[in-house]
C-alpha cells in the first residue's frame, strides 16, 4: 500500500486517492491546430522504469489535485506538492 | 532431436527415464544473424518458429535476459478466448484460437490446451442485449458464441451465487464454446523447442543493453554477452517495450501496469469452465490441480515491480466472493504478478518502427498469452516481408495519430481502463 503525504490532510492510505496519470505533457493551447502535438499530448507517454511525475486526486480527502513524484520500481514517494497550472515534472 | 511419441514414452519409461535429450540447445550467441528477437516468451519464442518454419529465415535467435518463459508468458492466467467484436480484431484472435487448437500436434508438445468454453455473465438486461450484439457480430465473423439463459448457466456452473442474497444476480451469459484454458509453461517451453529444432538459437541470460545504429539503422544489439549484429532486430518484450524502444529514441503510446493473479488450494472439481464475471473484473477458473485460478484489475498506476500491491488482493476477493461464496473457506495458496504494456486503446502494437531494421510487437494489455500464436505468426510475417501481415494490419502506431483507435471497450485514451 502507498502512503502519500498530501499537503493539505497529512500522510493518508493510497486507496483514498485516485491515479491521474502521467503529469509530464502540458495541455496544449485549445486553439493549436497541430495534430502531431494532440497526439503526443493525449496518446504518448515517457513511461519511465524509474522516477515519474504523475498526478493523484485526494477523491475520498481534501479532492485536490496533487502532484506527486515517485519512483514506478521501488514505489518511494520523492515529493508530493498541489497540482497548480502550468506545472511540468 | 527425439520426437515425442507415445513409443518414445514407453521406450524412456522402460530405460528408467535416463535417456531423454534436453528439449533444446544451450545455444551461445553467434557474431551475427539474419534476425535477431529480443524475449524469450510465448511471443518471442512463437515469432522465430514461425520465421524459421513459415519464412525459410535460418539464422535466428531469440535473447532472453532471464530464463524462458519466465516473464508475462509463466504470469497470466491462462485463458484462450476469441470473443472480439471489432474489426481488426475479430478475425486475428480467431486465427489464433485455429492455431491453437493445432498446436500441439504442430509442435509436437502438450501444450494442454483444453476447450473447457467460457461464460461471460451478465447482471443487468442492458448487458444481456450488449451480449447478444457482441454474439452476433462474432457469429458473422465465424467465431462461435451463443446467448445463454440463467437457467442454462445455472446447468452449466451451478456452483456460482444464484441464491436470492446475491449481490450481482446472473441474468445469463454468452458462452464460447471454443475458449478454454492451456498450460502457460509447455507453450513457452514447446515453441522453444520446436524453434530450436528449426536451427533457432535461443539464448538465455543474455540482456540487451543498447541497440546498434549504422547511419541510423538498426544493425544489431549490444549484450551482456557482447555485441550482436543482425539484418533485423525484433523486439517482443512486451511489458518493457517503452525501456527497449526508447534505446532506439522512440516514444510509445503505452503505459506499463501491473497485474495480478491468484491461485486458491486445491479442491476437488467445482468448476468445468472458464468463467469472466460481469459486474466487476474478475475471471476465474480451476485448474487440472483443482486450485481457482483468478485474476481482476490493474494495482492502477504505472508500475514495473513485479510484485502486487494489497488493496487489489482485497478488491479481487470481494469480487470472487461475490460471485462464489465457497471461496471463502479456502486459502490463498499463491499470488504472482506480472507487468504489461497497457496502450492507450487496449490493442496491441505489431509493426515496422519508425527506425529501420527494427520491429516492435507489444502493447498486449490483459491479452497477451491467448494471441501468442497468432502474434508470432504476425510478427514474423512482417519481419520477412517488411509489411503488416494482412490480420495485423491495424495494429499500426499510426492508428492513434490518425484517430483510429481499436478501442474494443469504448473506454478512451486511459490505459488502465482497458
Amino acid at each position: 500500500m502507498l502512503r502519500i503525504a498530501c499537503p493539505y490532510c497529512g500522510e493518508r492510505d493510497q486507496v483514498e486517492f485516485a491515479y491521474g496519470g502521467d503529469a509530464s505533457e502540458g495541455f496544449p493551447e485549445l486553439a493549436d491546430s497541430d495534430v502531431g502535438r494532440w497526439t503526443k499530448f493525449v496518446f504518448v507517454r515517457e513511461n519511465p522504469r524509474g522516477v515519474h511525475g504523475e498526478y493523484w486526486h485526494h477523491q475520498y480527502g481534501c479532492r485536490q489535485w496533487l502532484r506527486v513524484v515517485r519512483d514506478t520500481v521501488t514505489h518511494q514517494v520523492h515529493s508530493v506538492a498541489p497540482a497548480r497550472q502550468g506545472d511540468r515534472t | 532431436m527425439t520426437r515425442y511419441s507415445a513409443l518414445s514414452l514407453i521406450r524412456n519409461a522402460l530405460a528408467g527415464n535416463r535417456g531423454w535429450p534436453r528439449a533444446w540447445r544451450d545455444a551461445q550467441p553467434r557474431a551475427e544473424y539474419d534476425v535477431v528477437i529480443v524475449g524469450g516468451g510465448g511471443h518471442g519464442l512463437a515469432s522465430a518458429y514461425y520465421l524459421a518454419r513459415e519464412h525459410g529465415v535460418s539464422k535466428v535467435a531469440v535473447l532472453e535476459k532471464g530464463y524462458v518463459g519466465g516473464g508475462n508468458t509463466g504470469r497470466n492466467t491462462t485463458i484462450v478466448r476469441s470473443n472480439y467484436m471489432i474489426d481488426g480484431n475479430t478475425r486475428f484472435y480467431e486465427w489464433s484460437m485455429k492455431l491453437w487448437e493445432g498446436l500441439s500436434r504442430d509442435l509436437n508438445f502438450n501444450v494442454m490446451f483444453s476447450q473447457r468454453g467460457q461464460l461471460n455473465l451478465c447482471h443487468s438486461k442492458a448487458q444481456m442485449d450488449a451480449a447478444a450484439r457482441r454474439g452476433n457480430i462474432m457469429r458473422l465473423n465465424g467465431i462461435d458464441a451463443e446467448l445463454l439463459s440463467r437457467h442454462e448457466v445455472r446447468r452449466m456452473a451451478p456452483i456460482l451465487d444464484f441464491s436470492d442474497r446475491a449481490r450481482f444476480p446472473i441474468h445469463g451469459a454468452l458462452w464460447q464454446q471454443r475458449a478454454g484454458t492451456a498450460r502457460h509453461d509447455a507453450v513457452a517451453w514447446g515453441y522453444a523447442r520446436a524453434a530450436d529444432r528449426h536451427g533457432v538459437d535461443i539464448i538465455q541470460q543474455c540482456e540487451v543493453t543498447g541497440l546498434i545504429r549504422d547511419q541510423g539503422r538498426v544493425v544489431g544489439v549490444d549484450t551482456t554477452r557482447g555485441p550482436i549484429r543482425a539484418g533485423k532486430v525484433g523486439l517482443a518484450v512486451a511489458g518493457h517495450t517503452s525501456e527497449l524502444a526508447a534505446m532506439a529514441g522512440l516514444r510509445l503510446p503505452i503505459e506499463t501496469h501491473l497485474l495480478q493473479a491468484f491461485v486458491t488450494e486445491p479442491v476437488k472439481p467445482v468448476l468445468d469452465v472458464v468463467v469472466a464475471f460481469g459486474a466487476a473484473h474478475l475471471y476465474v477458473s480451476q485448474s487440472d490441480h483443482g486450485g481457482l485460478v483468478m485474476g481482476g484489475d490493474l494495482d492502477g498506476y504505472n508500475s514495473y515491480e513485479q510484485r502486487g500491491d494489497l488493496p487489489i488482493v482485497e478488491e479481487t476477493m470481494a469480487a470472487v466472493k461475490s460471485l462464489l461464496p465457497l471461496v471463502s473457506r479456502l486459502r490463498i495458496l499463491r499470488q504472482w504478478s506480472g507487468v504489461m504494456d497497457m496502450t492507450m486503446d487496449g490493442s496491441p502494437i505489431i509493426c515496422k518502427a519508425p527506425v529501420d531494421g527494427l520491429y516492435i510487437n507489444g502493447g498486449w494489455c490483459y491479452g497477451g498469452f491467448k494471441a501468442t500464436p497468432a502474434s508470432g505468426w504476425c510478427f514474423a510475417h512482417t519481419i520477412a516481408n517488411d509489411r503488416a501481415h494482412d490480420l495485423s494490419a491495424r495494429f499500426t502506431m499510426e492508428r492513434f495519430h490518425r484517430g483510429h483507435q481499436l478501442d474494443e471497450k469504448g473506454m478512451g485514451p486511459i490505459p488502465g481502463a482497458h
